[in-house]
Order: structure tokens, then sequence, then C-alpha cells
């Protein structure tokens, strides 16, 4: 079948013979998917496009409250490097609490803090000649990057905390900081809509552990207790991973604003439908303020094309 | 909520009689609110005062003014337990937690077993247990203050700390109080304050990983207090008392203790064992129902798989630690005389040899009409399977030992200098990292990541396309072993005697086994087992979610190369010049 694509869609580099015979041969034929069919096509289609990223975003106060809490960082551009134009991104979303005081302080500094920290580190990468590879890894930078910004706020606000969910994006990985019950979003030009984050909530880990059903989540009084927070307790353990970038779809990032009021099939067909990711996330903010605006809403989308 | 204040009884005017008030404040807006409030906590001081238990304070009146109501009990001369656990220099010792939990399940057993009611304390926590002058336990601030407790609205912090998950559903049953407690000591046995963790995360913090002065005895009764399900805790306070009684007696005899599973150890009896002239180094490769394994004694062997016959041998002019790989019926491998060797499958005759400038200890990687062999010259060599000659070499700052692995149209291999290399198709670079110290270990790369392990004690992951590092994960010594991947697991072993399980995503360790020496050999997923060899001599057969271990099977010399299984058979080789076949 391979062969056959191959030949399609001209790709010859390796003459007949040349195929690695498997050592052990126990390999049952299926009929592929569709899906599997459209991913062979996918790697055996020349990439002449460059790759690149582009983003959209949305805020909104919302409908029900007087200020807003949230905070939004959305950058995008490329690496220019001796491996080529690599695309580079750093989004985050953070939603201040409201139950403190200073939750709009708390949801700001820890996007400036964690930013500049990023953009520290790829620093001498995106404005500079570097002289070597880069020994910190992703991870270890926005490990460090988000627990700057934990010490900030615990010092400069405290008894305020912030939600955080950070993403940053390097050729076609995502590398992700996450605290609390802010969420990433995989977007799947299939219909899929997938969380990548767990939210850091009560109701989550009661969900979790098999103590609520879905039905009984969704009403649950408590909903809105988070079990940690950036700002509060005295260490702070956010989950860091990396994924690859959803492809062909979107990444998007958004606060409860959104993702607790418009549901997952409303907000993919959105996005799906909207001309443009700023169109996208402009309906989704009046998805939410249609909804009744219960809380501030802020979202990001991002796409990679080519 | 409220304040405590240390009060004298002015009604016994001659003497200094000492009482605690405990003030709370109504803040309910609602003025019918305010009164039910008021009610409850009437009626909750009223059933308290009825009370007579050592382990519970006496309560001498009660009143309200205004939007404050005061409860006037004993007073205690003692500390409470949370500030014993934080104001200790080490852990606390276990006969001593221990005798205090017994008390506590006596006196929970007394409140259980109120009429006509049971009483549930629900608020069982080091803070609420005081320890007076004589080192009994007392517990203070039952339930009563909660009713003083209005909703709070918005986003907010919550840490459940030492309630159990059933609490949200609304259900108060004796069996949290058994949950609580079990929480309590918990905290008392490990010092880790359970409101500075996930909510029910108790079972991610095994108390003898914490504090191994604790016996598995104890640990096994606070772990039955903490199950999820309160089916599964003691079925009441007096179970529990008996449990902590058998430990304090150590008869072992204890209900509902889930002991580890006997490990199996030499009950395994190999299914046929082959015998070299001198120690195995190198992994074995299956084809069909030939195993082919190269020795020290320079010979490549061909046994028959089933029963371990000797079909052929292939002399070199070195050492073999090269794992060979075959490919149309040709077996091709490396040795220490600088030779890549092709030999027939099927005669053990050579076909043809290529020479390198170096020793050879990496191993052939057949892919795109080529192999690809590191060598001690320095070099990648690409060899051209149909002329036998170089299509192209790549120069590396040092030997590469390494296996080249081979995926996005790239050759990574890692080198001797400390550098990782992506080639391409035309013997190019694309890119390079250098980790500190060298890259013997071999590369194996999935989706959009490469990792691979070094000397300098930290397993890898680059971004394969460009090699940027997502992550690192520090291993406590170097290591030449080789990872492999199952699920969104990463498995290595490394030289301070570890097997590693590290989940790809987090870069976080799942768990890590450790065995009695440096682990070189590379391990290898199998079902749900998980196996690896030891420089102490031994295979080890690992359930590979857990670590936990299922058989081992001890050789007479250190092995430093790989198992392969294939068929319910573990072949694998060892420096006592065996090859051995096990059932898996």
């Amino acid at each position: 079948m391979s062969e056959f694509f191959r030949k399609l869609f001209g790709k010859s580099n390796s003459t007949s013979n040349t195929e690695p015979t498997p050592m052990i041969d126990s390999a049952t034929t299926a009929p592929l998917t569709d899906h599997q069919i459209q991913s062979i096509i996918q790697n055996q289609n020349p990439r002449y496009e460059m790759q690149q990223l582009i983003s959209g975003s949305g805020q909104s106060v919302g409908k029900q409250r007087d200020h807003n809490e949230d905070s939004l960082l959305a950058i995008t551009t490329t690496i220019a490097s001796n491996a080529g134009n690599i695309p580079f991104g750093l989004y985050i979303v953070a939603d201040g609490m409201g139950g403190h005081q200073f939750g709009e302080v708390a949801s700001n500094a820890a996007i400036r803090i964690m930013a500049g920290h990023v953009l520290r580190a790829f620093h001498s990468y995106l404005f500079n000649l570097p002289t070597q590879p880069m020994q910190e890894s992703l991870q270890e930078i926005m490990e460090t990057a988000i627990k700057d910004a934990h010490r900030f706020v615990q010092r400069e606000a405290p008894g305020s905390g912030t939600t955080v969910t950070a993403a940053l994006v390097l050729g076609q990985q995502v590398t992700m900081a996450h605290v609390g019950d802010s969420r990433a979003y995989s977007i799947h030009p299939d219909g899929r809509i997938i969380p990548i984050t767990r939210d850091h909530s009560l109701v989550k880990r009661l969900e979790e552990l098999g103590h609520l059903s879905a039905e009984e989540a969704a009403t649950f009084p408590h909903r809105n207790v988070l079990i940690r927070a950036l700002g509060q307790g005295e260490v702070l353990e956010a989950d860091i991973f990396t994924v690859a970038f959803p492809q062909p779809g979107y990444l998007m990032l958004c606060s409860d604003g959104l993702w607790g009021v418009v549901a997952e099939q409303d907000i993919y067909r959105a996005v799906i439908e909207a001309p443009t990711l700023y169109r996208a996330c402009q309906n989704l903010v009046e998805a939410a303020n249609m909804a009744g605006g219960p809380d501030n809403i802020s979202v990001v989308l991002i796409q990679l094309i080519g | 909520m409220g304040s405590v204040y240390r009060a004298r009884d002015l009604h016994f005017p001659n003497v200094v009689k000492l009482v605690a008030v405990k003030e709370m404040v109504n803040m309910a807006p609602d003025p019918l609110i305010r009164q039910t409030i008021v009610q409850n906590f009437e009626r909750e001081a009223n059933l308290l005062a009825t009370l007579s238990h050592p382990s519970i304070p006496r309560i001498y009146d009660y009143f309200t003014e205004d939007d404050r109501s005061y409860l006037v009990l004993e007073f205690i001369h003692g500390k409470d337990l949370e500030a014993i656990i934080g104001d200790a220099n080490g852990f606390l010792p276990e006969d001593q937690v221990l005798g205090w939990a017994i008390e506590l399940c006596d006196v929970l057993a007394f409140l259980h077993g109120h009429k006509p009611d049971p009483i549930i304390f629900r608020d069982m926590k080091p803070s609420n247990v005081m320890v007076n002058h004589n080192g009994d336990v007392i517990l203070v601030d039952f339930g009563i203050a909660k009713t003083f407790q209005t909703g709070i609205k918005g986003t907010m912090i919550g840490t459940e700390g030492y309630s159990p998950p059933e609490q949200y559903r609304g259900e108060a049953t004796p069996l949290a109080d058994i949950y609580s407690l079990g929480a309590t000591l918990h905290h008392a046995l490990t010092r880790r304050d359970p409101r500075l963790e996930p909510p029910f995360s108790f079972a991610e913090r095994p108390i003898r990983r914490i504090n191994q002065n604790v016996s598995p005895e104890l640990e096994a009764v606070v772990n039955t207090a903490l199950q999820y399900n309160p089916s599964d805790r003691f079925p009441g306070a007096v179970e529990m008392k008996e449990a902590l009684m058998s430990v304090a007696r150590k008869t072992g005899a204890l209900t509902k203790i889930t002991a580890a599973l006997p490990a199996q150890s030499n009950t395994i009896k190999p299914l046929w064992v082959f015998k070299c002239e001198d120690e195995i180094r190198s992994t074995p490769t299956l084809y069909k129902d030939t195993l082919l394994v190269g020795c020290y004694d320079n010979n490549l062997y061909a046994l028959t798989a089933a029963d371990g016959q000797f079909q052929w041998k292939y002399a070199t002019d070195g050492g073999i630690v090269s794992r060979p790989a075959v490919y149309e019926g040709n077996v091709f491998f490396g040795s220490e005389d600088q030779r890549m060797h092709v030999v027939s499958l099927r005669s053990g005759k050579v076909v043809w040899t290529y020479y390198t400038e170096g020793k050879i200890r990496s191993s052939p990687r057949i892919a795109e009409g080529h192999a690809f062999i590191g060598s001690d010259d320095h070099n990648l060599h690409a060899v051209n399977l149909n002329t036998g000659r170089a299509s192209w070499k790549f120069e590396a700052a040092e030997a590469i030992r390494s296996t080249p692995y081979v995926a996005n149209e790239l050759v990574y291999a890692g080198s001797e200098s400390g550098d990782f290399y992506a080639v391409d198709f035309r013997g190019e670079p694309k890119w390079r990292f250098q980790a500190k110290r060298a890259n013997t270990s071999s590369p194996i790369a999935l989706g959009q990541a490469v990792y691979f392990a070094s000397l300098d004690s930290t397993l890898y992951a680059l971004d394969a396309k460009n090699g940027w590092p997502l992550w690192r994960f520090r291993l406590g010594k170097g290591t030449i072993s080789s990872p492999t991947l199952a699920d969104d697991f990463i498995f290595i072993g490394a030289a301070d005697g570890f097997i590693y399980c590290i989940d790809i995503r987090t870069s976080k360790e799942v768990w890590r086994y450790r065995t009695e020496n440096q682990v070189s050999s590379s391990p290898v997923v199998y079902k749900d087992s998980l196996y690896c060899g030891s420089v102490d001599g031994s295979v080890y057969c690992l359930e590979y979610r857990s670590g936990r271990l299922r058989w081992k099977f001890e050789s007479k010399g250190p092995i430093t190369g790989s198992p392969l299984v294939f068929d319910d058979i573990v072949y694998i080789g060892s420096l006592d010049h065996n090859v051995y076949a096990l059932l898996a």
C-alpha cells in the first residue's frame, strides 16, 4: 500500500528491493482507515510551504462581573536558525482568583514574570547569534518560569492566587505549564475537541477518584474550588509536559469563563466555521456572553500551517 | 471563625480554676438563619455536656450574646498534635504515635457507640488532638464551630487535608472519622501536611518511603483506614484499635494487609543453556528459528532457538559486542577486528566484509538500502547493501559506539565526545546537541522526539526535527543502557543500579527498581513485563507499569547485554559464557 502511494506521489528515493524486511514477520494486514490513508498521503506529500504559526485572541469582562481578573499573552514568531526557520510561540491565559484581593494583580504578574523568563532564555536565539545549543530543556525553562511567578505573587500580592495555562510552541512541539482550572484544548477538523490539561479543582479530583459521576460533577456545589493555584501554598506543583502540536487542527487556551459556559461541541463549531482565527475568538467570546457571561472570558487560538 | 480564651472561673474564688472559653461569631446576615445556627449550637452543647470520657473535655457552660456564642470547657494543659509534629526535630517515635492512635480509637468507639444516635466527630486532625501533661490525648473542638461557617462565593482555593472523599456527598458516618484518623496518623508518621498536598493523595506518599522507621504492620493499618472506598476501611474504631493492638504486640496477625507479592528467585529453570568459550557482552538477535549471538571468544554463534542446538559459528579476529542484524538472508555485525562482517544465515559463510579504521562496538542499523554503523575511527558509516561500499562517512568528534537510529529521514547517533548528531541521508549534519559526557547509549525516536542517555547521568528528550531539548531527567549515575518505550513510559537502566520508568510527557519518575549492581543492559518490554539484566548477574522480570518484581534469574556472571524476548521466551547472554533461554 505505501509503495503504491509512493509511486503515486512521486517520492522515490528508495528503489525496490531496499525496503528492509522485518526480522520477525508477525504482521497481519488489515484495510487502512480513512484517517490512516490521509496521514500516509500527508507524509508522502513534499512540504514546500514553510511551517508557520498564526494566532488570534479574545477577551471580555463578561456580563456579571464589574472588572476583569483574567490576563492573556500571545506572542507568535519564528526563530531563524541553521536548521531552518522554526515556529516559536508563547501563549498564556491566567485567571486571578475572585475570592481574594488582588486577583488581577496576581494574573497580571504571573504572565509578565513567566513571559519575561521564557523570552530571556530565548533572547540570544531570537535576537542574537547564539554560540551554542541551548542546554536548559524547554520543560526546565517553563518550570523555572512558573516557579518564579509563584514566588513573586506570594511576595508581592500575598493571599491572592491565579490559574496559569501556558503553552510554549517550538517547531511542532508544545511544552505546557499548567496550574488551576484554565484549560488547553486540541481541536481537530474531524470533530474531536480534547482537553490536554487536567483541572486542579476539587470537583475534578472527586470525579477522578470515582466519587462523582459526570452528571453529579456538572451540578456539584463546590465547582469553583481549586486545589492548586499559583501564589497559593508553599511549594507549587505545576503540571509540566510536552505534546505534539495538533496538526491539522488548533490549539486553544481559555479560562473557565469560556469552557464552563459554552459546550465543547459549540466551541468546536465556532472555531471550525469562522473564516479567521480572530473571528473565531470573537465568536467564542460572544457565545459565552450570550450564555450569561457569568465570569471573565479569555481565549487564544493557535494554528500551525504549512 | 473564632477564638479560644484562657479564663479563670470566678465561682471558685479561693482556688485558681482555669477554663477554656471558645468564642464563635455568627456571621449569617439573615436573622432566621442566625437563629437556627444558635439553636443548633445550643443543642450540640447540651449533647456534649452529657458525655463523660477521659479523652473528651468537660463542658461547664454555654451562652450567647448578640452575634457571639460561647462554650466554657475544661482547660487542658498540653500541646496540640500539630504543634508537636511541627516542633519535633525528626520523626516521632512509632511507639508514641501508636499509643495515641489506640487512645483515639477508644474515644471514637465511645462516640460512635453513643445511644440513641452515634456522634460523628467530623473534624479529626492533629490540631484538634491535644496531648496533655500525662501524655494522654484529648479531642477538642467538636464539629460545633462548623455550623457558624457561611458559604463563600467565587473561585477559591480549598484544601481537603484530613477529610474523606465521601463527605462531598454529604455523608457523615463513623467511617469518615476512621479516614480522618488515618490521615492524622499519616501526617504524624511522615510529617507531610496533607493540606499542602493534593486531596486524597495519601496512597501516593507511602509512609515507609518517607519514614523507614515505621513498621510495615503500622503502615498497613493506616493504609486500610485511608481507603477511598468506605467499605474497604476498618468497619469501626473497635476493629481499628484491635489492629493497632496487634501491631503493638508485633504478632503480625493483622487482617486486611495486602502483603507484597513474594518474589520468586531461582525457581526459574532455564529451558536450555549454551556455553561459549568466553564472555557474552552483547545482545542476541532472533531470525525465524535461529538465535544469533556474538561472543568475546571472537565467534558469532547461530543456535536453534527452540532447543539451543549449535548450528554454526563464524570466527572474526576480535571480540563481538555488536548486536547482529539480519537482512535478506545475511547476518550483519561489527567486530573489534575493525570490520563489519556479512555472513550467510544459512551456511555461516562470509558474503562480504567492510573495513573501518577502528574497533566496532556499534551495531548495524539497516534502512533505506544501507547499513548504518559507528566505529571507533570516529565515523558513522553508511554502507550500501548492494555494493558493500560506503555511500558516505560522517566524521564525529570521537568514537561512535552507540547504535544509530533511523527516523524522520535522519540518522541519529551519539558519540563518545558527548556530541549527539542528526545526519540526513546524504551524510550532511542536520543538527547537533552537546551532552556533558559520552553518549554510548543508543537513541530511540518516537513521534517528534528522540531519546538517549549519557554518561553525564542524564536521560535526554530532544525535538527530533531540530534538536531542542524538550526535557532532561536526572539519573543517579551515568549510563550506557539504551532506553526503550512502551505506552507513555520510557525505561532505562543506570550505573546507580536502578531501572527507571519515566513518563515521556511530563518527564516525571513513575517508579524505579533497585538491582544489586550497575545496569548496563537495556530494558525490553514484552506483554506486560519488563526484562533487564544487571551486573549483579541477574535477569529481572518486573511488572512494567508498577515496577514490581515478578521473578529474577541469577546467572553466574555479570550481565551487560540485553534480553531478547519472543514467543514467551527470554534469551540472554551472561559474562559466565552462557546463553540462557528462560520462560517469560
